[in-house]
């Protein structure tokens, strides 16, 4: 492993792309779940700016996933609130749930059904005007003309990762919730993904929220990285605040020595 | 708001239910098996109920008498039970299919979702009862049609009761995930004897009596042979199928949302596994 220097913490600097004032895509406060005996997330707060796209970085069971479920209300919090482009969720959610969208691992796009079947199903649930010139359009950017008509059970593991980002981007959300977004996929397709994803969020001011444990695709793309381990924030700040304050060269490091414990002793305050 | 978005109404929207309809008409349409399945059960039930029919009708004089009772009650029967399979059917499909997480991301809401699969349960039955009773009117027959007026107050008893237990069925495969799916096979068979399909109420045990009689099916049942033994419609007993119907619904859809709530606090609606 490369390793900059001596590997102790510095003391954070304020992420970059927390909204401290004003209105917040999102505004977690105090969340908590638990799920019979286990915690899986404890006492969490963190604002995320409009237009800003955060990691949510952990290994398995750091509380990503339940994170992102609360935040979109399908997974109801112990105690804690969640608001999501002003509305409280989930007493609020049906006000917003046309402006966000999403996509994860744990749900798939019909198989019987063809792209094209799916995408206007989806389309009409959103309301989307001109649909079939949408899906057009989102065939033309995805690269999925040549198997629009081809049942979604045919497609590779990459051709149904597209479909999936095409059905998350048919309604052009304001806000996108993205689980471990290019899983399986291999690099050239994963890395064409994270293209459209960060053209996505500069043509459309969208926000992003993604759960990834690729390394280089959170450097990458995120303004922003919470770090959790345990269903606790062990760290939030821009990638290269993270680095620097681990002395690492990567985040793949940070995330080694977070979820092995090297570095507890010297982690700075106030961020666990 | 994105540009590309319709102004979406606070209430129930059409369109949205539209959307899913299509959606399980896409998944029928794409499936010849599945098609033919819908058609396979109910025209082998109607012809082996009827055959027997045929022959008791010979041998037994109260039979004869009372003609199509048998290949009625096996209608009636299938209109309840595969209405409760077509509801639930559809629903267990977006269980299969992994796919609940992303129409509970939607803005489609439950009532929306549960009105969708109403509107699907009634075009299955559609394509699976009515060659039923071509079928008996050719070999037996039986002129299901003939029954007339009161068939329209058969039928909707009939099919809120399998709504109202789709509903409910539906309702704790969510809760419970893909272990609890055959409790959609198998509930609707629970009603069967106590709903009285092809006896008598009175045929029952006294104490049973009264349970059969909180049971919608078993009003019309004894509505149907009341209509073809005594030529008799009786009003009073739709209207209390009805009424016990109307408690039903209201609580089915309580209780699923109840388990809706409960499948969001235990965090099973985005694995829907077992």
């Amino acid at each position: 492993m490369q390793q900059r220097g001596t590997g102790q913490a510095q003391a954070p600097s304020q992420p970059p792309a927390a909204d401290q004032g004003g209105s917040a895509a999102i505004d977690v406060a105090h969340l908590v779940k638990v799920y019979k005996t286990t915690r899986a997330v404890d006492d969490i707060s963190f604002r995320i700016a409009r237009g800003s796209i955060t990691g949510l970085l952990g290994g398995n069971g750091a509380g990503k996933t339940t994170t992102i479920a609360m935040i979109m209300g399908l997974v109801l919090p112990t105690s804690g609130s969640v608001a999501v482009l002003g509305a409280k969720i989930p007493e609020q959610r049906y006000e917003v749930l046309g402006r966000m969208n999403f996509e994860s691992p744990y749900v798939d796009m019909p198989m019987r059904l063809t792209v094209r079947q799916n995408l206007t199903i989806f389309g009409r649930l959103y309301a989307v005007k001109h649909l079939r010139e949408r899906i057009d359009q989102l065939a033309a950017d995805l690269d999925l003309k040549e198997f629009l008509d081809r049942s979604n059970g045919k497609l590779s593991a990459g051709q149904k990762t597209r479909v999936a980002l095409a059905k998350a981007l048919i309604n052009e959300p304001d806000l996108l919730l993205l689980d471990e977004p290019t899983a399986s996929l291999d690099p050239d397709t994963a890395d064409w993904v994270r293209q459209h994803l960060e053209t996505y969020r500069k043509t459309h001011n969208a926000t992003i929220l993604l759960a990834s444990h690729n390394m280089l695709e959170v450097e990458r793309l995120c303004d922003r990285v919470i770090i959790m381990k345990r269903g606790k924030i062990e760290d939030d700040d821009s990638p290269e605040g993270i680095m620097a304050r681990y002395n690492r060269d990567t985040l793949e490091e940070v995330f080694l020595d977070v979820a092995r414990g090297r570095l507890r002793e010297g982690a700075p305050e106030g961020t666990s | 708001m994105s540009e590309i978005v319709s102004h979406q109404p606070r209430g129930i929207s059409l369109q949205r239910i539209n959307a899913m309809v299509l959606r399980y008409w896409y998944l029928l349409m794409s499936s010849w098996p599945r098609l033919l399945e819908l058609v396979y059960w109910p025209a082998l039930q109607i012809i082996t109920w009827g055959f027997l029919q045929n022959y008791i009708s010979q041998a037994s004089g109260f039979f004869a008498k009372a003609g199509g009772t048998l290949i009625g009650a096996v209608i009636l029967w299938d209109i309840l039970f595969r209405g409760q399979l077509g509801f639930s059917i559809s629903f267990l499909e977006e269980m299969w299919a992994r796919n609940l997480g992303n129409l509970m991301m939607s803005p489609l809401k439950p009532i929306e979702f549960l009105l969708s699969l109403m509107i699907m349960s009634l075009i299955r039955l559609a394509i699976g009862v009515i060659p039923m009773t071509l079928l008996a009117l050719f070999f037996f027959g039986f002129n299901f049609y003939a029954i007339g007026l009161p068939l329209i107050a058969f039928f909707c008893n009939l099919i809120f009761t399998s709504w109202s237990v789709g509903v409910f069925a539906s309702g704790l495969v969510l809760r419970n995930g893909l272990g609890a799916e055959s409790i959609v096979w198998t509930l609707m068979f629970a009603v069967m004897p106590l709903a009285c399909i092809y006896y008598p109420v009175e045929v029952l045990p006294s104490w049973l009596q009264y349970v059969a009689w909180t049971l919608p099916p078993t009003y019309v049942f004894e509505g149907m042979r009341s209509l073809l033994i005594d030529h008799v419609f009786r009003a009073d007993l739709m209207a209390w199928a009805l009424v016990i119907n109307a408690i039903l619904f209201t609580a089915s859809f309580a209780v699923f949302l109840a388990l809706l709530q409960s499948a969001k606090r235990n965090g099973s609606l985005l694995g829907g596994g077992e």
